[in-house]
């Protein structure tokens, strides 16, 4: 983002020899700048930044929300999260995501970048695949779909007895998997919900990947083709050190939406799944608040999960830094 | 495998210069191609058999995941948007995200250009404000927002969802548009000051019309965002007159473990994927450039 702060004002030069405007508050400009200002940053702090705020207040009292009898508890909630077994097991349900989902959908939807723009002759200019058009508006088609929708068609697909996926299954020969419950299984309930989570996404990381991958200049490639590196050695050793920031964007969003993971896990299994495999910590914050009326410590439950979140962010921008990543973006 | 071939294909590149496209270019497309089709049938199969549900009867689709509906039911259209109340919560849902769009476009981009065209004390900490509402999770401000809409008298009502929707779009609308803002040359908001415009002229008539492609991209990802918004109107708007379309047919599906109407749940999911899908074959080369716009930055 301070990259194209840096890059803009083109004759910035000029402009600082021009005489400054005298500084008078006339009614034009102070109105113009109660409303443009004021009025946003009102809405923003009263719906956005007060009650991140109160949150946090709220997570050390052990309130009902009923009354306005908070009785403080100090970090009491918090103790008594991390002695609660079943939020722990959502704790690690999240944690699974944040690991596996992030690299899994990031690597197939580079993959399918891949393929699609360095995927054409090798002759001549450098040029995609033929019909790329076509595999680029059908992969995003997911990412139109709302994520409830999503899930009640996977739920669909995944029904034991008469779903699309058993019938395939069966179909092909393996009979085996007739009236299985890719839902109801402890063993198979997390990467089942993996899988749709990842289907929902790739398509709109690949077309991110392949506008990323079109920004670098064709030279470039070129060259790499003129020293003799062929199609996956291009890839690894120029597309990928390019387009680092851009994988480091997706990552932190990708990890964002893996901690929160709420639609579709309480569509697909509303009450957390068999033995609360597919519990996540954002569902558990959800019943304890508006089914158990337990709001403190649904609070405690936001700032944890608020906290893991940000140390991945963290992560992420370290690990990109240590390992040489965007030197070229001065913070 | 592609390795091999395609360093194949480079060691014999300066051998054959002329040829048309070589053999291993013609292996490494076809393993593209192969590799492609197969996402795009893992993303085609699900659609379309979901659209295919939605024409037979419950006893049909009880019966075989595959078979052909005897008669092409489009019932369980009508009885989607009438019984199950579809037809409501996508009425609700359009003047909801229709309003939402509308006042967070406008504040957005008001409040990015005072930003990106002003220095004053505190224009930097205003700036790192509404980065933090971007990181942090949704969840954190998902309980104490209930009370404070219940205080002011606005929870489970379409204005207060509105405004909810207006204030967590906000921090968006403004990190994009701040950069957009920010490249344009600065020299023509200064001569339209000095043609006499005042600054609420310099805005809407100059500046304003000069963003409006940022204005696009930003505008359709917050569309695609609050259209498909379903934490926040689960919490704070649990009448179900004033449901929207997502919380409304998440509603349909918990209750179908019951009463079994499972033609009309697929019905209702084509309904509410159908109007989003065209409008995004439509404008797809719009959208695509947005994408583009956005990571370019």
């Amino acid at each position: 983002m301070t990259q194209a702060t840096n890059e803009v004002q083109p004759g910035g030069g000029v402009v600082a020899t021009v005489r400054r405007r005298r500084k008078k508050l006339t009614f034009d400009k102070v109105s113009f700048m109660a409303v443009f200002l004021g009025l946003p940053l009102v809405i923003y702090l009263v719906f956005v930044i007060s009650p991140f705020a109160q949150a946090v207040y709220y997570s050390m009292t052990s309130w009902s929300g009923f009354d306005n009898n908070m009785p403080f508890v100090g970090f009491g909630n918090y103790v008594k999260l991390f002695n609660d077994d079943i939020f722990m097991i959502s704790v690690r349900n999240s944690v699974i995501l944040v690991v596996f989902l992030p690299v899994i959908t990031i690597v197939l939807s580079l993959v399918l970048a891949t393929l699609v723009t360095i995927g054409g002759s090798s002759r001549g200019q450098i040029k995609g695949l033929k019909g790329a058009g076509f595999y680029r508006i059908v992969s995003f088609f997911p990412y139109v779909i709302p994520a409830v929708v999503i899930g009640i068609i996977w739920a669909q697909i995944y029904t034991p007895s008469n779903g699309l996926l058993n019938g395939i299954l069966t179909g092909i020969g393996l009979d085996g998997f007739k009236d299985y419950p890719w839902l109801g299984d402890a063993r198979t309930a997390m990467v089942a919900s993996m899988v749709v989570m990842v289907w929902g996404f790739v398509g709109f990381y690949m077309i991110l990947f392949i506008a990323a991958i079109k920004g670098i200049p064709a030279e470039t490639f070129e060259a790499a083709r003129i020293d003799g590196a062929g199609r996956f050695r291009t890839a690894l050793s120029i597309t990928i050190p390019l387009i680092r920031d851009n994988i480091q964007t997706a990552y932190v969003y990708m990890g964002i939406l893996a901690l929160d993971a709420f639609v579709y896990m309480s569509v697909l299994n509303s009450t957390g799944g068999p033995e609360n495999s597919t519990l996540v910590m954002s569902q558990k914050l959800f019943t304890t608040a508006f089914s158990k009326s337990q709001f403190g410590l649904a609070c405690a439950m936001g700032v944890v999960l608020a906290v893991i979140t940000l140390g991945f962010s963290a992560l992420v921008f370290l690990v990109n830094r240590i390992t040489g990543g965007s030197q070229d973006v001065g913070e | 495998m592609s390795l091999d071939i395609s360093k194949k294909s480079a060691a014999e590149g300066h051998v054959e210069r002329k040829g048309e496209d070589t053999k291993s270019d013609k292996v490494v497309a076809g393993v593209s191609h192969v590799m492609l089709t197969l996402w795009a049938l893992m993303v085609l199969i699900p659609l379309g058999w979901t659209l295919l549900s939605s024409f037979k009867t419950t006893t049909e689709i009880f019966a075989s995941p595959f078979s052909l509906p005897a008669v092409w039911k489009f019932d369980n259209y009508i009885s989607a948007w009438n019984t199950a109340g579809i037809g409501t919560y996508f009425f609700n849902t359009v003047i909801v995200v229709g309003f939402a769009l509308v006042i967070v476009m406008v504040l957005g981009a008001m409040c990015a250009y005072v930003l990106a065209r002003y220095v004053f004390p505190g224009s930097r900490a205003i700036y790192y404000l509404m980065l933090a509402g971007l990181t942090f999770p949704i969840f954190l401000a998902i309980v104490p927002l209930f009370f404070i809409l219940k205080n002011i008298g606005l929870l489970n009502t379409l204005p207060g969802l509105i405004l909810v929707y207006v204030s967590f779009a906000l921090p968006f609308t403004v990190f994009f548009l701040f950069s957009f803002f920010k490249a344009l040359p600065k020299e023509i908001a200064e001569a339209a000051q000095i043609d006499g415009a005042g600054e609420w002229r310099t805005f809407f008539q100059v500046m304003l019309p000069m963003a409006k492609p940022g204005m696009a991209s930003v505008a359709i990802f917050n569309f695609l965002g609050l259209w498909n918004q379903y934490l926040i109107p689960v919490a704070i708007n649990t009448n179900p007159k004033n449901y929207v379309l997502s919380q409304g047919i998440a509603a349909f599906a918990g209750q179908q473990g019951y009463a079994v109407d499972f033609g009309s749940l697929f019905a209702a999911a084509i309904i509410v994927v159908l109007p989003v899908l065209v409008m995004y074959i439509l404008f797809q080369r719009q959208l695509q450039g947005s994408v583009s716009a956005g990571t370019m930055k």
